[in-house]
């Protein structure tokens, strides 16, 4: 028998279809359609200023919005030989790390939630929700932050902020820990979880898992620790593997990995050197205020940075930040002029529906919904 | 970044019509059409390039051949990625398909044929991914245009 779960299902989180071929109960085999959120999103910004798509990257990966800004930021500032400021180089990584907590934290309580454990989930997006209006706080917009700019970041903490962050990762610690005491050794879960979606290193490889899924395998690759970026090699942090790479495994590497987000956070909090957070370079940075009202150069400058967008010279440039889902890369192609001749994303998610039925056949109909939970696919970049 | 290993994978890599060199911390490898799968076959082979990352294209329209295709490759062993680039016209948008090689190639090359219009010879699942059945043209064309809609039941008025 072939049933069709979703697209519009509510497991099925951002719109996917999997056409389930049935014997009984048992699933034989699975074909994944993804493309029902596709909006033309590399269409759209070859027409606008570089400076113009950091709304648009936003939306790819929307539980941990700050990640793609700066994965997107950096990028273009490879292709224009720009160095960010020493502050906005940990303040990068910190809201890095603060954005993985979120998005974390969305995708377990969501992945439990389905499984019926209504006050776990209502545990992890209280704290979420802290995060989320803290955030708000910094850069004036709970979920699509558009925080980064190409040079830097929109502003500098407001006052208070560090102070309220030490706050919520006590709060974290709380909630996380009674998260724990309800999942952890649960017959229930571990029913559910424990050798379902199995999925072996080498399969992880070939099907080009990265992030979480990947390390769930046993394979320790992580761009934080292989290739380090940003402040990331400064910091000091462990990449917590899983066993069997089941469902399970998924479920814990990422409890794993917030816990390491949070010891990072505190890090870097006593790191933050003072200085400007965005580089002084009149090619993409805007003037101050104060010159753009008082001398024509800034005048000039305000207007053309705003009007024509930053130049970012003619090549090409592929970089790649360690995103919540896993590697997450920008491919841009630019002619030379004040828009981008092409933008290309490597998203995670995209990557991860190819090989999911790995994880999904040969198992029950039932445990459709708690895999493709762990997988957490996220419709705005997978189709972008 | 591992500059001896970078060089020396770009000394590895060149030869027998291929140009290598390194941009931005990666090799980037330039190269015929039909030089891919020997090539891509010895990366994965002889230089751990187990994590096929992407494929896409770039148009060019006012060039001659017209299309770029433009792979990335990472090697979870030495923390290296490769870029492999060709050429390939208008007329005759074909490559060498990478899914005997690598999984994940599957769903990345329905997509640059989506997309573009690439063809990948030896993927016989070149269904639409990201559009739908149906839909004519390819919208990361240049010559297609931004606002040009095809909606599958027309619009109310």
């Amino acid at each position: 028998m072939i049933v069709n779960i979703g697209p519009s299902h509510p497991a099925t989180h951002g719109t996917i279809q999997i056409v389930a071929e049935l014997d009984g109960e048992r699933v034989v085999r699975t074909d994944v359609h993804c493309g029902y959120l596709h909006r033309g999103f590399e269409k759209e910004c070859e027409s606008h200023t570089w400076h113009n798509l950091i709304p648009y990257v936003d939306r790819l990966n929307y539980c941990s919005a700050l990640i793609n800004n700066f994965a997107y930021c950096e990028t273009v500032e490879t292709l224009m030989g720009i160095e960010i400021t020493p502050r906005c180089r940990y303040l990068r990584t910190l809201f890095s790390e603060y954005s993985r907590l979120a998005d974390h934290l969305t995708c377990v309580a969501a992945s439990l939630m389905e499984l019926g454990a209504m006050t776990a989930f209502l545990y992890l997006v209280t704290i979420r929700d802290y995060i989320y209006e803290h955030l708000a706080n910094a850069t004036g917009a709970r979920v699509t932050y558009s925080y980064g700019r190409i040079g830097g970041l929109a502003n500098d903490l407001p006052a208070g902020w560090l102070e309220r962050l030490a706050e919520i990762l006590v709060q974290y610690e709380d909630f996380v820990g009674r998260v724990h005491g309800l999942m952890d050794r649960n017959r229930i879960y571990i029913d559910r979880m424990r050798n379902v979606g199995v999925l072996t290193a080498a399969d992880a490889v070939n099907w080009g898992y990265t992030g979480p899924i990947l390390r769930s395998t046993g394979v320790p690759r992580d761009l934080r620790k292989d290739t380090p970026y940003l402040a990331y090699s400064e910091l000091d942090f462990e990449v917590p593997v899983g066993i069997k790479g089941d469902n399970y495994d998924r479920y814990f590497v990422r409890m794993r990995e917030m816990d390491e987000s949070v010891h990072m956070i505190h890090q870097l909090m006593n790191m933050l050197p003072e200085g400007p957070v965005s580089v002084d370079d009149r090619r993409c940075v805007l003037p101050d205020k104060q010159l753009v009202y008082t001398e024509i150069e800034s005048l000039i400058n305000h207007f053309k940075l705003v009007m024509d967008g930053p130049q970012v010279p003619a090549g090409d440039c592929y970089a790649a930040h360690e995103s919540a889902n896993g590697e997450l890369g920008f491919y841009i192609v630019s002619d030379g002029s004040g828009t981008p001749w092409k933008v290309h994303v490597r998203a995670p998610s995209f990557v991860h529906m190819c090989g999911a039925h790995r994880m999904l056949d040969g198992y029950q109909l039932a445990d459709i919904v708690p895999t493709f939970g762990s997988i957490n696919m996220i419709g705005g970049e997978c189709d972008r | 970044m591992n500059t001896a290993l970078l060089e020396s994978l770009r000394d590895a890599l060149a030869g027998d019509g291929r140009e290598a060199s390194i941009a931005q911390g990666l090799v980037v490898v330039e190269l015929a059409a039909d030089a891919l799968l020997a090539t891509v076959g010895k990366l994965k082979a002889e230089h751990a390039f187990d994590l096929f990352l992407d494929v896409t294209a770039v148009d060019w329209p006012q060039r001659e051949p017209r299309f770029d295709v433009v792979w990335h490759f990472y090697s979870t062993r030495d923390f290296v990625r490769v870029r492999l680039k060709t050429r390939v016209p208008a007329d005759d948008p074909t490559v060498d398909s990478l899914i005997g090689l690598y999984g994940s190639a599957h769903f990345m090359e329905r997509e640059c044929h989506d997309m573009y219009g690439i063809k990948f010879r030896g993927n016989p699942d070149l269904r639409p991914i990201l559009l739908y059945e149906g839909f004519e043209g390819h919208p990361l064309r240049k010559d297609y245009p931004k606002r040009l809609e095809q909606p599958l039941v027309p619009y109310r008025k």
